[in-house]
């Protein structure tokens, strides 16, 4: 066995250093894995994207409480009183001002986009003072907090990227509404990334709410108490309230899209995968043809027919890690934080995310890769391995 | 033409391993393009099959907020305007929060009337406006779900528009076909929504005006946003084309990236069918030059190239594009409710065939150019 591996390594080290004369051939599988590779990062860099902007930036301290049997903010109403009993909670972090929470309204607004002029469905948030806290990530970007009671609005990194006229110190109308852009934010991608803030107490004033809000988001003083959180709350008689974390809802909301993206991708990238194969197939089936007078002379010297196989395996799977390399570095350099918007089929608004090209999605592309070549190579190396070898001593 | 098959059938089956791998290379590439096009028609087919003489009057700010029930009125009596629906979404599930339904509350005969292309028994379209808790259903979602005329069906609602619990009980009254629709939504009554629920009463989604002519779009457009100017609700209309193309839009550039991932197959594709093609007139070189000294003029040889590389690609082509058609008719089902209208459009197959030929061409230009020039003394000496 030891001797059959160091004729194996001799066998595909002479193999590899004539692989310089089959180029041509060995370019389009190169190209082929390549091809797959960026579709593979492109597809699936836009599920990553997504999966930051909802899943991941949603806290698994932050409770968010909307109306008992409302699936989305939507639908979903809450009174003064209902907000007072949930600040009441001993479970909700406490800071100077009092509890850690945000009364909110959600509503979508059209502002065009900057790309395209054509109106998009914008979400506008109405939030307290204390909606930067029950943010993870939150950070300034540029400008200040709005100012309560006025009509100063603060906007996402995202959505000032995406739409147009959201301009720190310009001004916005919507309707007859005016709006101040006072200050831009970061919430590392999420979600919030894509929104416009107000005041809420305005917000009830100019989209005629009353005082009800739509949700409520609030800071817990740990992740372990939310169980007691949840059943202070569900069990109060003098309120509805349906309570989730801020994680578990988000995930919701891009459960249908996230699901579209994934399937879409799968499909493709397999669909791909097959027509790469067919091209390794081509290539090494080449490649061994080339080789017959070359194989059948080392069989003739004694070599076995395991390091034929091993030195055709290996070169179609070099092919495959060139290949793999090639597509990942220009998927990563077409794709990666490429800042797009898209529509969310649940609160009928934009989300805004980036492009994400994890080193993880570049990992999985690679061993995709390595799969396609090796499944390539292997009927080609068995047939290689069966060559007659006075025959193959007589060819060309 | 015809006598020359024979020799293209041989020099396909000199190596046929590798014909039969280039073949399917190609075959898979056309079935992605057939599912690639059949997703991009499901995302923005739905602008061809909207009216041109119809209008869509949603509140400025957005089609969730909901407008005052006496704009109905007054858009109706604008000249120019035949007739006018109103709607709201209810929207609700049956049985499972899973089955979401496309239920929209509208007037039975003015919606019918507006909407001429929704196809319904005479006899059925009586019993529903006779029936307040009535419903009529799209064909597809009847079939889904087994319903037929005279079902009673609860309908779930998240909506807390009642004071005793989210079940709304509906009775099928009728089951229509829609040109160049999905066929999966349902509408209730106006009426039955509208006195069931304990607050926003009164209040319609959005208008549908239905025009006398189409060319008057703009103008009454323009004449409906002005009357509601400066009112606590004011109006956003645009022609129903627009309004869907628009609609279509915020899901972003998903027609751009679906072009990006087939030009890339396309390209991968391209690139093996011409390196087979050229490994194969290489590897002939000889018989090419044989061929010649036996009278082949280069016009000939050239031809039997070119035509090679086209049999492999209009025959993977074919085969992809009909694996593709019946796999969306597999899927159709699966993706109904994210992509409705998920069907390959006889375009995208015209282009297909197109695209077929142009693959063989471009991939067997190169071949055939060295087949041509191939000198024959040389191509003999070197067998």
């Amino acid at each position: 066995m030891a001797s059959s591996l160091s004729q194996a390594q001799l066998v595909t080290a002479l193999n590899l250093r004539m692989l310089v004369t089959r180029w041509q051939s060995a370019a389009v599988t190169v190209v082929g894995i390549a091809g797959v590779m960026i579709v593979l990062i492109g597809v699936f860099s836009i599920y990553e994207g997504f999966r930051t902007a909802l899943d991941l930036s949603g806290s698994p301290d932050v409770a968010f409480i909307l109306r008992g049997g409302s699936s989305d903010e939507m639908q979903s109403g809450l009174s003064l009183e209902e907000s007072r009993v949930v600040g009441d909670s001993p479970e909700v972090a406490r800071a100077a001002q009092g509890p850690v929470l945000s009364p909110e309204i959600f509503v979508n607004v059209d502002v065009p986009s900057r790309a395209t002029g054509i109106s998009m469905m914008v979400p506008m948030r109405g939030v307290g003072p204390q909606a930067p806290n029950v943010r993870a990530h939150f950070r300034w970007v540029a400008g200040r907090m709005l100012t309560p009671g006025t009509n100063e609005i603060v906007v996402g990194r995202g959505a000032a990227a995406q739409f147009a006229g959201l301009d720190l110190g310009k001004e916005l109308k919507l309707g007859s509404n005016r709006w101040q852009i006072v200050g831009i934010f970061a919430d590392a991608g999420g979600v919030a990334e894509s929104e416009l803030w107000a005041d809420v107490t305005v917000m009830q004033g100019v989209f005629q709410y009353g005082n009800g809000f739509q949700s409520i988001r609030a800071r817990l003083a740990s992740p372990a108490v939310f169980g007691e959180f949840k059943d202070r709350l569900t069990t109060d008689p003098r309120v509805n309230l349906r309570v989730l974390t801020e994680r578990e809802y988000l995930s919701f909301l891009s459960r249908g899209l996230r699901a579209i993206i994934m399937s879409a991708g799968v499909a493709i990238a397999l669909l791909m995968g097959v027509g790469a194969i067919f091209a390794a197939l081509n290539t090494m089936y080449a490649a061994v043809a080339a080789r017959t007078r070359e194989i059948a002379t080392l069989r003739a010297l004694g070599f076995g027919a395991f390091p034929v196989v091993v030195s055709v395996l290996a070169e179609a799977m070099l092919l495959g890690v060139a290949g793999a390399v090639l597509g990942g570095c220009i998927g990563y350099l077409a794709f990666n934080g490429v800042q797009t918007s898209t529509l969310n089929m649940v609160s009928f608004s934009q989300v805004t995310f980036a492009f994400r090209v994890t080193a993880e999605l570049l990992w999985w592309g690679l061993i995709y890769a390595l799969a396609l070549t090796f499944i390539g190579g292997v009927l080609p190396a068995i047939r290689a391995a069966r060559l007659p070898i006075a025959g193959g001593l007589r060819e060309l | 033409m015809l006598r020359f098959l024979p020799l293209l059938w041989a020099s396909l089956r000199r190596r046929s391993l590798r014909s039969v791998f280039t073949l399917m290379s190609i075959v898979v590439a056309f079935l992605l393009y057939g599912v690639l096009e059949a997703l991009r028609f499901g995302f923005f087919g739905g602008v061809e099959a909207a009216g041109d003489n119809r209008l869509m009057t949603t509140h400025r700010m957005s089609i969730v907020r909901e407008l005052p029930g006496s704009y109905l009125g007054k858009v109706h009596s604008i000249p120019g305007i035949r007739q006018v629906s109103a709607q709201v979404w209810f929207g609700g599930w049956f049985r499972d929060e899973r089955n979401q339904l496309q239920v929209i509350a509208a007037d039975p005969e003015t919606l019918l009337e507006v909407y001429p292309e929704i196809h319904l028994a005479d006899t059925e379209k009586r019993a529903w406006i006779a029936d307040r808790t009535g419903v009529i259903v799209g064909k597809n979602l009847a079939g889904q779900f087994g319903w037929r005329v005279g079902d009673q069906i609860p309908l779930q609602q998240s909506i807390p528009y009642k004071s005793d619990g989210n079940t709304w009980a509906v009775t099928v009254r009728g089951i229509y076909v829609q040109d160049g629709a999905d066929n999966r939504g349902m509408y209730m009554q106006y009426k039955y929504l509208d006195e069931t629920r304990v607050w926003g009463r009164g209040r319609i989604g959005w208008m549908v005006p239905l025009l006398e002519t189409p060319t008057d779009a703009a103008r009454i457009s323009r004449e409906i946003d002005a009357l509601f100017a400066n009112s606590p609700a004011e109006t956003k209309t645009a022609s129903e084309k627009t309004w869907v193309g628009d609609f279509a839009k915020q899901v972003g550039n998903i027609g751009l990236m679906l072009s990006a991932v087939a030009f890339a197959v396309f390209f991968t594709m391209l690139l093996v069918a011409a390196n087979t093609m050229a490994q194969s007139v290489r590897e002939r070189t000889n018989e090419i030059g044989v061929l010649k000294t036996l009278g082949f003029t280069n016009g000939t040889v050239t031809w039997l190239v070119l035509l090679e590389s086209l049999a492999l690609t209009v025959v993977g082509g074919t085969l992809g594009l009909a694996l593709a058609l019946v796999l969306t008719q597999a899927m159709k089902p699966l993706l109904n409710s994210f992509v409705p209208l998920f069907q390959i459009p006889g375009y995208a197959v015209a282009l297909g065939f197109g695209l077929m030929i142009l693959l063989g061409l471009v991939a067997g230009a190169l071949p055939a150019a060295r087949a041509m020039r191939l000198d024959v003394v040389e191509a003999l000496r070197s067998g």
